[in-house]
């Protein structure tokens, strides 16, 4: 089971909808985030799409 | 962290240490001001991987306008002085912040978590080279990625559908499903990829939209709509759009004449060979895990699938092969956008469980500058403009409406912004309103529903009351809405400007409030969901109450057999009962209903009633909704007449107790969609198609001469479960296509029975002999849920599940705070899925419950008692019990009667402020004087 030693932050990879979602819900619960992106901008997929399903909204 | 690697993983839960790469972006982050200067002098142009190679991006460059951080960097492999220092650097000479820096260097940084959380994603399958849809070879066969681009007002062509070979308007296109997914033989991936059904879809609906006659084909195996609201989105489309589905797979694409035209030859329904032309082809490829992403597996030692996505138990949908390393969206299995989400707030909560002990050592809280006190200060109006991309400027003059804003009463200050949401301009509107000393702004951009929020903690950045705020919302209620008449438009976005500013021209500074949190969870249901969510939440250190309404623990996963991947249900439910009932934290109710609700985010009280008729009142911070759905009983084929003819779930259990009627029985035939994607019931109960084939499996695998037959609309196995169809397939059991209007008939002849139906290969009806017909009855929503919406004041969809706040984004929350979804009572899910909701929910959920208070906004209503007679009208019309009728004296000692606000309960609806015939009382931020002077702007022409 776990060490003694726990650290109160996360590492998430990936800076797309999911990856920012979970680094979100963690910073509000009170841990530390780190959020890494390999490439220049965060935004992942979805950034790419024009619109989405079923609101039309624009996926910014 | 971007521009960065993990390129080692050491330690192990709750103390890692992750090796990160950072690569060189050649740009000074804190010198950059994105201007762009660099790009415009870069003389290398390269293919723009943000527009899927439909454009030409410069070797210096950000990924797109609204980029997180909206900083510049150096593509190293394009760059011309990086290859050969001294050849160029015409971005060094140009940029006036002196932000590259070619000596730019990698860095390593070791950094100590925790936890890790993977969500690196998924890449599109790349056809090039697999020559069969003659992708790369005709530049009119395009992915449907590029097309996306080609649709987007940020694309390419700015939002026009043109050919790529000769910049002609498409008047003809068609959709060819399943590239690079189903297919063993072309690129190795088995599986289905879940999404390319639904995008194909959308992008046909809004391909018609933006050019109109336009038609749409799209050609297909099985029509996967299997989410929520999919199958009407699917019917609206074929039925409303036009879009045309042809279900057969197209032979080959290859071109006709010089033009540029595409033919097409495939067999259609009724066994034709048929040719048909099209000028543009789309392949809706498939998800796939990046080699980079396997590289990272490798390096965290996770297990991966025989597919390359992380293995996960069904029972820990997030939780990777190493402790403390945890998975979400597509990587642990092709998925859509809702589920990525779901699993990114899941993967949270599965983190926190074992990170409990530390939180809040590591965080602060976020501080804004004092807030400037505007009282005394004279009127001066910001007013934002934004283009949105060519969503606001292609269709209004917004130049033109900025220089009207510019002519406003009040109005000190006007700018244009490309995109108003971005970064950058944040930035900018902090120092506009500081430099111009602003006190009152004014967005006129798309809807304060999502955007409102961001533009609130810029102006409070700026040293504003957050509060001195309007939007005028010019993109929803306008642009996209008259693409027809930019004059009217422009007219339009400038009355609604004009309204706006006259609207925020009487707004005061408002003060939000704080509200102690009560710490603890009502989870209303003690099925998969419930018990999950109650489960992780306790594993948090939070106290949970758990209701359940039956005498039982375990709701419907109790029933089934194995997950689809193997994995023994009713076993593992035992586990997560035991777990359950042994926490302290956790209080069960049992056969207990909840009978009333009242409070608010973080301050609710709910009423229980045993079966004893016993009532208790419960405090609690949140809600987690997980009441379950249930089985249809069917009408249809016979049911409530035939032992022969039985349910999914009761086969299920003959077959458990070997039953005389399974072990003696020969033929059996499946039938899908009992119930489901019908006339009344448009949706799809997702679990059935997977559930028929497992159960086919174990008939073959008890005895290969059984004949089996599954009579199926669209097979719906997707995602890694797609093998287990292609399994049944091999063992021999046959799968038969119908349709909605030809349902198979259940005939009895001279004691036995048949099954009757066409056949779509032999073009012929079918009568099979039947032992057993098992019906795949929908799962619908259980009956206590509509009291229960009642209760909470959430809402139900059309078929009675609880509605979530937003599909895509907010797939767990409810619109009112405090209040989550999890499992089926949200829509019909395997266990998998169900888990991941309830997790995410718990995630949600506990984001309120680590903090001491939870703050409320200040659009409240306000009583002004110099007109209020205390008629307590309002009183009845609130929805919020909210007003009180109370007894107050006057100066003089007289006694009135007056009304009062509970501010916590309060939601600012304006329903007492229309009520009202007096004036007495109104909502801040939007005073009858707002109002009067809103509607005098918009009759002033």
């Amino acid at each position: 089971m776990l060490k003694n030693k726990t650290i109160g932050s996360v590492m998430v990879v990936g800076g797309g909808i999911t990856g920012m979602q979970s680094a979100l819900d963690l910073a509000d619960a009170g841990y530390f985030v780190y959020l890494v992106e390999r490439t220049g901008a965060i935004g992942g997929a979805m950034a790419q799409l024009d619109k989405t399903f079923p609101t039309n909204d624009c996926s910014m | 962290m971007t521009l960065c690697e993990v390129t080692d993983v050491a330690g192990s839960a709750g103390d890692f240490t992750v090796t990160v790469k950072e690569n060189p972006r050649y740009v000074d982050m804190d010198k950059c001001i994105a201007c762009g200067e660099c790009a415009t002098k870069c003389p290398k142009k390269v293919d723009d991987e943000y527009n899927a190679s439909t454009g030409k991006r410069k070797a210096v460059y950000v990924k797109y306008a609204q980029a997180v951080p909206l900083k510049y960097q150096i593509d190293a492999e394009a760059c011309i002085w990086l290859n050969k220092p001294g050849r160029c650097g015409a971005c060094a000479k140009i940029c006036p912040a002196g932000a590259i820096n070619f000596d730019d260097t990698e860095k390593t940084h070791n950094i100590n978590v925790g936890a890790v959380v993977l969500a690196p994603g998924f890449e599109s399958f790349d056809p090039t080279g697999t020559e069969v849809f003659g992708y790369g070879e005709y530049p009119n066969v395009i992915t449907a990625m590029q097309l996306e681009r080609y649709l987007s007002a940020s694309g390419p062509t700015e939002g026009h559908l043109v050919r790529p070979s000769d910049g002609k308007p498409v008047r003809k296109v068609a959709f060819l499903q399943c590239v690079g997914s189903r297919d063993e033989n072309l690129c190795g991936n088995g599986y289905c990829s879940s999404v390319c059904c639904m995008y194909a879809i959308k992008e046909a609906v809004i391909a018609k939209d933006h050019v109109p006659g336009l038609a749409t084909s799209i050609f297909y195996m099985d029509m996967r709509t299997h989410g929520k609201e999919f199958d009407e989105y699917y019917t609206r489309a074929r039925k409303e759009s036009g879009v045309r589905f042809v279900r057969c797979r197209v032979n080959g694409v290859e071109p006709q004449g010089d033009e540029g035209d595409l033919r097409l030859h495939y067999v259609n329904e009724k066994g034709q060979q048929i040719e048909e032309y099209f000028d543009m082809v789309v392949l809706s490829v498939g998800l796939q895990t990046p080699k980079h992403v396997l590289d990272l597996a490798k390096k965290a030692d996770i297990r991966l699938t025989p597919h390359n996505f992380a293995a996960v138990s069904d029972f820990a949908p997030v939780s990777t092969s190493q402790a403390g390393i945890f998975t979400c969206g597509a990587f642990a299995g092709p998925k859509d956008i809702p589920q990525s989400v779901m699993e990114g707030s899941a993967a949270a909560a599965a983190a926190a469980d074992i990170l409990a002990p530390a939180r809040n050592e590591l965080t602060q809280e976020k501080t804004f500058p004092p807030e400037r006190d505007i009282l005394g200060e004279e009127l001066r109006i910001g007013v934002f403009v934004c283009h949105c991309g060519s969503n606001i400027a292609g269709y209004v003059d917004v130049e033109d409406v900025a220089n009207y804003a510019d002519t406003l009463p009040g109005v000190a200050h006007v700018e244009r912004n490309l995109f108003t949401c971005s970064q950058d301009t944040q930035e900018l509107m902090v120092k506009v309103i500081k430099e111009n000393q602003l006190n009152r702004i004014v967005v006129a951009a798309c809807t304060p529903r999502t955007h409102e929020p961001l533009f609130h903690e810029t102006i409070k950045a700026a040293g504003l009351n957050e509060y001195l705020f309007e939007m005028a919302n010019i993109r929803n209620q306008n642009s996209w809405v008259h693409t027809g008449d930019k004059k009217a438009a422009t007219q339009k976005a400038k009355d609604l400007t004009r309204m706006a500013v006259a609207k925020v021209a009487w707004q005061g500074p408002l003060q939000n409030f704080a509200v102690p949190i009560t710490r603890n969870t009502l989870v209303i249901g003690g099925g998969l969901a419930g018990l999950a969510a109650a489960h992780n939440l306790a594993r948090q250190g939070f106290p949970v109450d758990l209701v359940e309404r039956s005498s039982v623990l375990g709701g419907n996963a109790i029933h089934l057999h194995n997950t689809w991947s193997g994995e023994h249900i009713p076993q593992r439910m035992y586990g997560l009962i035991k777990d359950v009932r042994n926490d302290d934290l956790i209080t069960i109710h049992m056969e207990t209903e909840v009978v009333e609700a009242e409070g608010y985010v973080g301050n609710f009280i709910t009423t229980l009633r045993n079966k004893n008729n016993e009532k208790r009142s419960i405090e609690h911070g949140v809600t987690i909704v997980a009441t379950g759905g249930t089985r249809l009983m069917p009408d249809e084929y016979g049911y409530r007449d035939h032992k022969e003819v039985v349910s999914a779930i009761e086969f299920d259990k003959l077959y458990e107790i070997r039953d005389k009627q399974v072990s003696s029985s020969n033929s059996f035939v499946f039938i899908q969609c009992v119930g489901s994607r019908d006339v009344d019931r448009n949706y799809c109960s997702k679990v059935c198609c997977t559930h028929s084939v497992q159960s086919a499996i174990e008939l073959k695998k008890e005895n290969p001469k059984r004949r089996i037959y599954i009579l199926y609309r669209d097979m719906r196995t997707y995602s890694q479960r797609e093998s287990l169809y292609k399994k049944a397939r091999e063992m021999g059991v046959i799968f038969i296509n119908y349709e909605l209007h030809g349902k198979p008939k259940v005939n009895k002849v001279d004691g036995s029975f048949e099954v009757e139906v066409w056949d779509h290969v032999l073009h012929r009806p079918l009568l099979i002999p039947a032992d057993m017909i098992i019906l795949a009855t929908a799962i619908i929503p259980n009956n206590g849920a509509k009291k229960l919406a009642q209760l909470y004041k959430v809402p139900l969809d059309n078929f009675g599940f609880f509605q979530e706040a937003h599909a895509k984004l907010r797939p767990v929350d409810f619109a009112t705070e405090g209040l989550f979804v999890a499992g089926m009572a949200h829509y019909p899910k395997p266990v998998e899925e169900s888990i991941a909701q309830a997790l995410a929910a718990s995630a949600r959920a506990a984001t309120l419950l680590s903090k001491k208070q939870v703050t409320l906004d200040g659009i409240k209503a306000q009583v002004d008692p110099d007109f209020c007679d205390g008629c307590a009208l309002c009183v009845d019309v609130c929805p919020y019990h909210a007003i009180t009728l109370i007894e107050s004296k006057d100066d003089q000692g007289e006694s009135h009667n007056l009304v009062e606000v509970n501010l916590a309960h309060c939601k600012g609806c304006g329903l007492c402020q229309g009520t009202c015939p007096k004036r007495g009382i109104s909502v801040a931020g939007f005073t009858f004087k707002q109002l009067e002077s809103q509607i005098e702007a918009a009759l002033a022409v």
